[in-house]
This record gives structure tokens, sequence and C-alpha cells, in this order.
């Protein structure tokens, strides 16, 4: 069994004509792979009609419509349900009503900086409901960049040590920045999960997630490409892990923080 | 068919700590991963004013396992005697010379690279040129320096007709603006290696085999930078036959040194 715990699909909204191409292709790596659950989000539309990283709730609510469809056309797709912060009725209300439809945890992106308070009431609401929150980061932000009011690791420890009952995933250790300075944030943040995900795949990355946070905190994913997901998965499999370390990144350590029940046995 | 890695390294990195700069270490995972042999340079060596004693320090690194570690030595174009260490490095039987202009304060396709790509051509050993070693976004911060451009690496080519150039560490945008830049001819003479173009689902490595054709790509890792598997994981992700696996592996190279 393996949970990628960082998926993405696109939709007709999403500003490029090959959506349904990409879209394809993920679910036929993943079953090169071996993959069995793709937890994933839409992300607005993708910037086509307002900013990825800022969508505006019109785009939200249709992103997590074709969330839910996906998730009801193919049994190894699982949704996060996408919000914007800044609009915190929209908000907890989709998270209302995507939990019902099936939706197994909340995406964060970057809207709001994590640290900031207006996260508070969705961070309660993911705890009460027993969903983790997917949260970008830059790792190490050292200036605002454009297009996204990005965290990092600091930050999301902030809100995480608010919510100490609400499980986060610190997107992509692999997705950008300095990946040494997040894992010293949050090896002492125990509701922190590190996701493994992103384009980059260096050595040293991976052995001190190993080190310093320990395989029981560490979960597998993709983002938006998979051969490095794959590549990263291959290098701990030669690790000589101890004992069943490597099936808790691969999907146990998933199986810890997602609601009961989600993942089938035998997938 | 021989597989070979053309972008491994040795010794520690200035920005921030590695952990496998040894050739134990690399010998290790190529064998682990089923890499025969491997085109090796002196990691740090890149910001040496003087690269020649990093080459010293890499001649002797590889010495005991010359049968599956080549050297790739570094040479400062803009140094008084460059020459010398061109030389010695053809002494040594290097399989090609590293220069990395941007890192040494020359105008990639300026007047001294032309000389140095000049002579490389003359010798007949390619150029191993290197677009990055990280993500812009997890540079140190006195780390500033630019990428290597993609118009410098069409100037060399296009600076003498037998000049070969092999460029590690280029995404989609950069292979594909340099390769159809060029003439079909020009763009024959250039290799790229596959370590930093992404599989899927964005198929950006599909693309460039399926528009350019499988001849113009072989095998880079940047170990110990970055883990050896993500190559080999892109290909596993394909739909190739195993001679155009095999020629992405190794035989393209061999192709391109004849």
């Amino acid at each position: 069994m393996l949970i990628d715990v960082h998926a993405h699909f696109y939709t007709e909204r999403s500003g490029r004509a090959d959506w349904q191409t990409v879209n394809a292709a993920r679910l036929d790596a993943g079953r090169r792979i071996g993959i069995t659950a793709h937890v994933a989000s839409i992300l607005g539309s993708w910037g086509a009609s307002s900013p990825t990283y800022f969508p505006s709730p019109e785009d939200v609510t249709h992103a997590n419509d074709r969330m839910v469809e996906l998730l009801r056309e193919h049994r190894e797709i699982h949704g996060y349900c996408v919000v914007n912060p800044n609009y915190t009725d929209h908000a907890l209300g989709e998270i209302e009503q995507r939990l019902e439809q099936g939706m197994i945890g909340v995406k964060l992106a970057a809207s709001r900086r994590a640290s900031d308070k207006l996260l508070d009431p969705i961070a309660s609401l993911a705890g009460e409901r027993g969903v983790p929150i997917l949260h970008h980061v830059w790792h190490f932000r050292r200036r605002d960049w454009s297009g996204q009011e990005a965290s990092d690791a600091s930050e999301l420890a902030a809100l995480a040590e608010r919510h100490l009952a609400t499980d986060f995933i610190m997107a992509h250790l692999g997705g950008g920045g300095d990946w040494s300075h997040s894992l010293r944030v949050v090896r002492e943040v125990p509701n922190i999960w590190v996701d493994l995900s992103g384009s980059g795949v260096d050595v040293d990355m991976l052995d001190a997630a190993v080190r310093e946070i320990g395989s029981a905190r560490l979960l597998w994913g993709a983002d938006i490409t998979l051969g490095t997901a794959w590549a990263k998965l291959r290098y701990l499999e030669s690790c000589d892990l101890a004992g069943d370390d490597l099936d808790l990144i691969k999907y146990g350590n998933a199986f810890q923080i997602f609601p009961a029940g989600v993942f089938r046995d035998g997938d | 068919m021989t597989v070979t890695d053309v972008a491994a390294f040795v010794g520690d990195y200035p920005y921030r700590a590695i952990s496998h700069g040894t050739t134990d270490w690399l010998l290790s995972q190529m064998d682990r991963v089923g890499i025969d042999r491997a085109w090796v340079g002196h990691l740090p060596s890149f910001l040496y004013r003087d690269p020649a004693p990093g080459n010293a320090v890499l001649e002797q690194s590889l010495a005991q396992h010359r049968d599956r570690l080549a050297p790739v030595p570094v040479v400062h174009p803009g140094l008084p005697r460059w020459e010398d260490d061109t030389n010695r490095a053809i002494e040594l039987d290097a399989p090609a010379l590293r220069a990395y202009p941007i890192h040494q304060g020359l105008d990639p396709s300026g007047g001294a690279m032309r000389v140095f790509a000049a002579a490389a051509a003359s010798a007949r050993v390619p150029l191993l040129l290197t677009v990055k070693f990280e993500d812009v976004r997890q540079r140190h911060p006195l780390d500033t320096v630019a990428d290597l451009p993609a118009a410098a690496v069409r100037q060399l080519v296009r600076s003498d007709p037998e000049l070969r150039i092999i460029v590690t560490h280029a995404d989609r945008a950069f292979v594909e603006e340099v390769h159809f830049g060029l003439t079909p001819r020009e763009a024959a003479r250039l290799l790229w290696d596959i370590s930093w173009i992404w599989g899927p689902p964005e198929n950006h490595l599909a693309a460039l085999l399926d528009s350019m054709g499988v001849k113009r790509f072989t095998l880079g890792t940047a170990m110990p930078l970055r883990i050896p598997d993500t190559s080999f994981a892109r290909l596993d992700l394909l739909d190739v036959s195993s001679a155009e696996r095999s020629a992405i592996l190794g035989d393209n190279l061999h192709a391109f040194l004849d």
C-alpha cells in the first residue's frame, strides 16, 4: 500500500487545455508506482480566474465540487477541501459541506499567513472533525514572494501550537526553500507531520528528515512531480530503516492522521 | 551498454553540509542503482579562484578507482596558463572538461570561454557545463549568481564547428530554447542530462524525447547533492523501448564521444 498525501488535479476551468491529459497522467503514473490512494486538492482555478494562492470563493466552490466528483469517480482518489481563510464563513461552510461529501482533510495554501489568528476557526473545526490540515510551506521564507502569502515552518508551528488537537501536514519538504530550517522548527512540534513531496531530491534532506523527525512523523507524497517522489521512496527503501518504519512513511502514518476507515485494507 | 553518469561529484559543497562526499559512498550508490561508470567532478572547485588544487585533490581521490570513476577537472579560462590545466586533464584521459563561467566571473560566451572552447574542440574533448547546482528557492543567501544562460550555450555551440558540449541540470524550457535555437547540425553537438527534467504528470521528459529524439539525452545524477534514483524513476515512468532506455543510460554518450 502506498498513499500519496499531496496530490493535485485540474478542471476545465484550470486555464490549460491539457487538463484531462495531466489528470490521466497522474493516475497512470500512480498505477506504475503502486500508489493506492491519492489524497488530492484542486487549487481553485489554478490562476485562470483568480490567483492560485488567493482563490475567489466561487473558484474554491467550483474546485471542491470537481474534487467531490473525482473522488466519486475514482475509488483511489480522496479529497482535501480547499479554502481561502480570508472568507471565514465561506471556508467553514465549505469544510462542513465537503467533509459530509466524503473529503478527508483541509488544504490551506498561501492566502493568509499560518500564524494569523484568522486561521484559528479553521484549525479548530478540523480538529473537532478529526481531519488533518495540509499546509503549503515555503521553507525558510526570507521575504515575500509574489503571488502568495506563503508561510514558513515557524509560522505553521505557531498555529499548530495553538491547536494541539489538530494534526497538520507541513507540505512538500522538497518543494523549495531551506528544508534544514523547517526540520529544526518542527522536530519539537508533535502535531506537525512532514510531507516529503516536491521536486527537491537532496540526499541530505532525506537523511535529515529520518534522523531529526523520525519515520513516525514522515508522510510520502508527490505534489506535481511523481518521478521525484518515486525516487525518494526508492532511496528510503535502500536506507535499511528499522522495523516497519518504511511502511509508516508509505501508509502507516497516513492511517493515523486521516479519519479511520477511509483507506481500504487490501488497496 | 555501459551505464554512465556524467554528473557526479566528490567533495564538500560550500553552501551546506554534505554527508556523503566520498568515493566510497559514490561507488556504493552506483552499485545500488546500477551505474557502471561515473564522470566525477570536485564539487567545491566551482568556487575556487584557482581550480588547480581542486583538480589535484580530484585526481588523488579517484586514483584507486579509475576503472569506474573518471575525473572531469575544472578549467578557469580567465586564469594565466589555463592551458596547463587543460593539458593536464587530457594527460589524465579526462572524458570532458568542466568550466563554471558564471561562478568564475566570466562572460559565459565571451572571449575567454570561446578560446577555451576552441581548445577543447581541438583536443576533441567535450565541455561539461552545469546550469545550476540547487533550486533557486533553497540557495544560501550569499549564493546569488545567476544560472548559466541558455543563450550562452547557443553561442558557444556556434563558436566552433567541432565543439561538443554536455549540459547538466537543465530543465525543459532551457533544453528547448537551446535545441530549437540551433540548426540540426549544431544541435547534434549537444547532449543533455535528464536529471532536472520533470516526469509525470507534466511529462516534460516524454515531451522532449518526442520532439527532439532520444539521441540527445544521457544520464546524470548530481550525486552527492541529489539522490541518484531520480533519473531511473523517470525512465521507469516512460513508455520507451529497452533500446531507447539503453541509449539514454549510456549508448548515446558513447556515440557522442566517437
